[in-house]
């Protein structure tokens, strides 16, 4: 199995500060200040309607904050469209699956790869030599270093449609993959997942991590899986960031407790996140 | 029984024939369009360039409304500025026959992307009102811009000519009609196997993910509206050296709606369907005509009786596929196709 040689791309730095957005008289985001180093995994975590998914959408440009910016390798893109973040090295999944559904598997990965090539219109008309040549680059590549990776090969030609939940999320990372990011934000990555699918995705994260060098962002509720892979810990409660640090602090940390349950035992909230994760 | 093939190539796996099966169907049809002219008569030759001026202008729609998910109204009308433009071109600047033709896609290709700019904020049924409106005021501005479109009489076109010769007959205007057609139709296949294809029907599915990809709407749609309106500019200008004289009346709306209903009918989103709606749409009022007059000696004096039955039998033809065949003529062909592929071995 051949994969990028690790250090071809260059993991993207992310800095937010100061975010704040609301919808009407709702904060759903204030004041949010975070960092995601290069080449680290970062787990953002919180409560139910937190502003998990805002702040996502913010980063990815659907959603404008009020105030604040957002960095990347010190590049001011808070106010830029999202398919100039996505040129940027910006790519995502979402927390209710964003895929083509009466596309085949191979033809939702290939999308990924749509803001790298060159083809222009007329050479498309044409299939002339670049445009296949093109073409057939990304085939190889995305078969090689992607369909091999996710152990995907069976289904490349299905249509999304027909495949199992766990198994869309995958092509999901998949086509996320194939856009080259450098920062790769992930929404509920094991959501809705049995124990064995949950534990591939996390080995997949994982290696995205070290072999591709790219940096990660990631929304989950599986506590097990974020105490097991993170470096970094942010911890979002109605809009504003009450901890962040190493899983290790952040677990022990009373307030973060007292967040999701109301009462400082982090244990209590150990088990109470772990059913969560469950039976999303 | 098709032989399962190996592919052993990813080239072969993204070939746009992919089985020797397609590519003998493929050869067969070639050869059958290139001896139709020897065997038609003039009347179905006729009818035969009218059908591969339709496919152009479907397939053209097709990628607008098939493929990106715009619904449009105004192929119409976009046809007719590519007739206006060969109209023009041809009688006042005298160029060549192909130019005029390309012409006609690019001036008309001009006026689409126009039409299109609501399509960033509007869309379903709101953007096929805006294209309905677009529709008319370019009726409007046919009638009134004497000067170039001659008004309400119209203009005449003289018969087109290429490499010295007259192309007058359908017999003659085939040999370059047909083979016009079949290059649109090849670049619109080739069109989906590549990033522009798949950015189109990603834009139809689920325009929020696409970019995020990185795709621009605005451009894409836009892009989308040139193409189709190229098709249509295209077929308007084959149009008028096929009939010779274009009035606004030779581009009525309800024309819009005969080339939406070829696309649904054959199949959106197919490259087979459009073509096979084309012929079906313009074909089976003329099978019928035939039906009725086959049927005239069983029923004498009924020939002023039948006539309507013809309109109200291909209205509910039409009917019966939508309801039965929602995926068009297109899924009929591929669950054939299918039948073949598996038999003997499982139904
Ligand atoms: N488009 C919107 N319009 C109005 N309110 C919104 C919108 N999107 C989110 N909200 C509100 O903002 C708050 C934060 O929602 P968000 O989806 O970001 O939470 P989350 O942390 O992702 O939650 P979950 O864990 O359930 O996915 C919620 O109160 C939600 O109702
Ligand atoms: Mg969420």
């Amino acid at each position: 199995m051949t994969r990028p040689a690790p250090g071809t791309l260059a993991p993207a730095h992310l800095a937010v500060s100061g975010l704040s957005l609301s919808f009407g008289g709702l904060k759903a985001l204030t004041d949010v200040s975070f960092e995601v180093r290069p080449g680290t995994i970062t787990a953002l975590i919180g409560p139910n309607g937190a502003g998990k998914t805002s702040l996502f959408n913010c980063i990815s440009g659907f959603y404008r904050p009020r105030e604040g910016h957002i960095r990347l390798d010190g590049q001011d893109i808070t106010h830029t469209h999202p398919p100039a973040r996505a040129r940027a090295g910006l790519a995502r999944t979402f927390q209710n699956i964003a895929l083509f559904k009466g596309m085949t598997v191979l033809d939702n990965i290939k999308l990924g790869r749509h803001a790298h090539m060159r083809t222009n219109l007329l050479q498309a008309l044409a299939y002339w030599s670049a445009a296949r040549r093109e073409e057939m680059e990304l085939r190889a590549e995305v078969e090689r270093q992607i369909i091999d990776f996710l152990e995907i090969d069976h289904i490349r030609n299905k249509p999304v449609a027909s495949l199992s939940y766990g198994l869309q999320k995958r092509v999901e990372l998949a086509r996320a993959l194939a856009m080259r990011p450098r920062l790769l934000m992930l929404d509920e990555p094991v959501a809705g997942m049995n124990r064995e699918e949950t534990e591939d995705m996390a080995r997949f994260i994982l290696d995205v991590k070290e072999e591709w060098g790219i940096s990660i962002l990631m929304v989950e509720h599986d506590m097990g899986m974020v105490m097991d892979i993170s470096d970094h810990v942010v911890v979002l409660n109605f809009g504003k960031v009450i901890a962040q640090g190493p899983p290790a602090q952040v677990q022990g940390d009373p307030q973060v407790a007292a967040a999701y349950l109301g009462s400082g035992n982090p244990a209590e909230l150990m088990r109470r996140l772990s059913a969560i994760g469950e039976a999303a | 029984m098709r032989i399962a093939t190996a592919k052993e190539t990813y080239v072969a796996d993204e070939g746009l024939l992919t089985t020797n099966t397609q590519r003998a169907w493929m050869i067969i049809l070639a050869l059958v369009l290139v001896l139709a002219p020897f065997v038609l008569n003039a009347y179905w030759l006729y009818l035969a360039c009218l059908v591969a001026i339709n496919v152009a202008s479907a397939t053209g729609l097709n990628i607008l409304t098939g493929y990106t998910g715009l619904v449009s109204l105004g192929q119409a009308a976009f046809m007719a500025v590519g007739a206006y433009a060969v109209a023009f071109l041809d009688g006042h600047l005298g160029t060549p026959f192909l130019l005029n033709i390309f012409a006609a896609g690019l001036v008309a290709a001009a006026v689409g992307v126009l039409v299109g700019v609501p399509s960033l904020r509007v869309k379903g049924l709101y953007l096929a009102i805006a294209t309905i409106a677009a529709s008319f005021i370019l009726h409007f501005v046919f009638t009134h811009w004497v000067s170039v479109t001659g008004g309400m009489s119209g203009v005449n076109v003289a018969p087109a000519r290429l490499f010295g010769i007259e192309l007058a007959s359908p017999f003659a205007l085939y040999f370059v009609i047909v083979p016009i057609t079949a290059v649109m139709v090849l670049g619109a296949a080739n069109l989906f196997r590549t990033r522009i294809g798949r950015a189109f029907i990603a834009i139809r599915d689920r325009d929020i993910s696409a970019e995020v990809l990185g795709i621009p709407l605005l451009q894409y749609k836009l892009m989308s509206f040139a193409l189709s309106s190229f098709y249509a500019g295209v077929a308007g200008g084959m149009w008028a050296y096929f009939f010779r004289v274009v009035t606004p009346e030779s581009f009525p709306f309800a024309t819009s709606i005969f080339f939406l209903a070829a696309v649904i009918v054959g199949g959106l989103g197919t490259i087979l369907g459009p073509i096979l709606g084309a012929a079906f749409m313009t074909l089976v009022p003329e099978l019928l005509k035939y039906v009725v007059e086959w049927l005239g000696p069983v029923f004498p004096n009924a020939g002023a009786a039948l006539s309507p039955v013809r309109t109200i039998v291909f209205g509910a033809l039409i009917v019966f596929f939508l309801v039965f065949e929602p995926q068009g003529l297109a899924e009929i062909v591929r669950r054939i196709r299918r039948f073949f592929h598996l038999w003997p071995f499982k139904t």
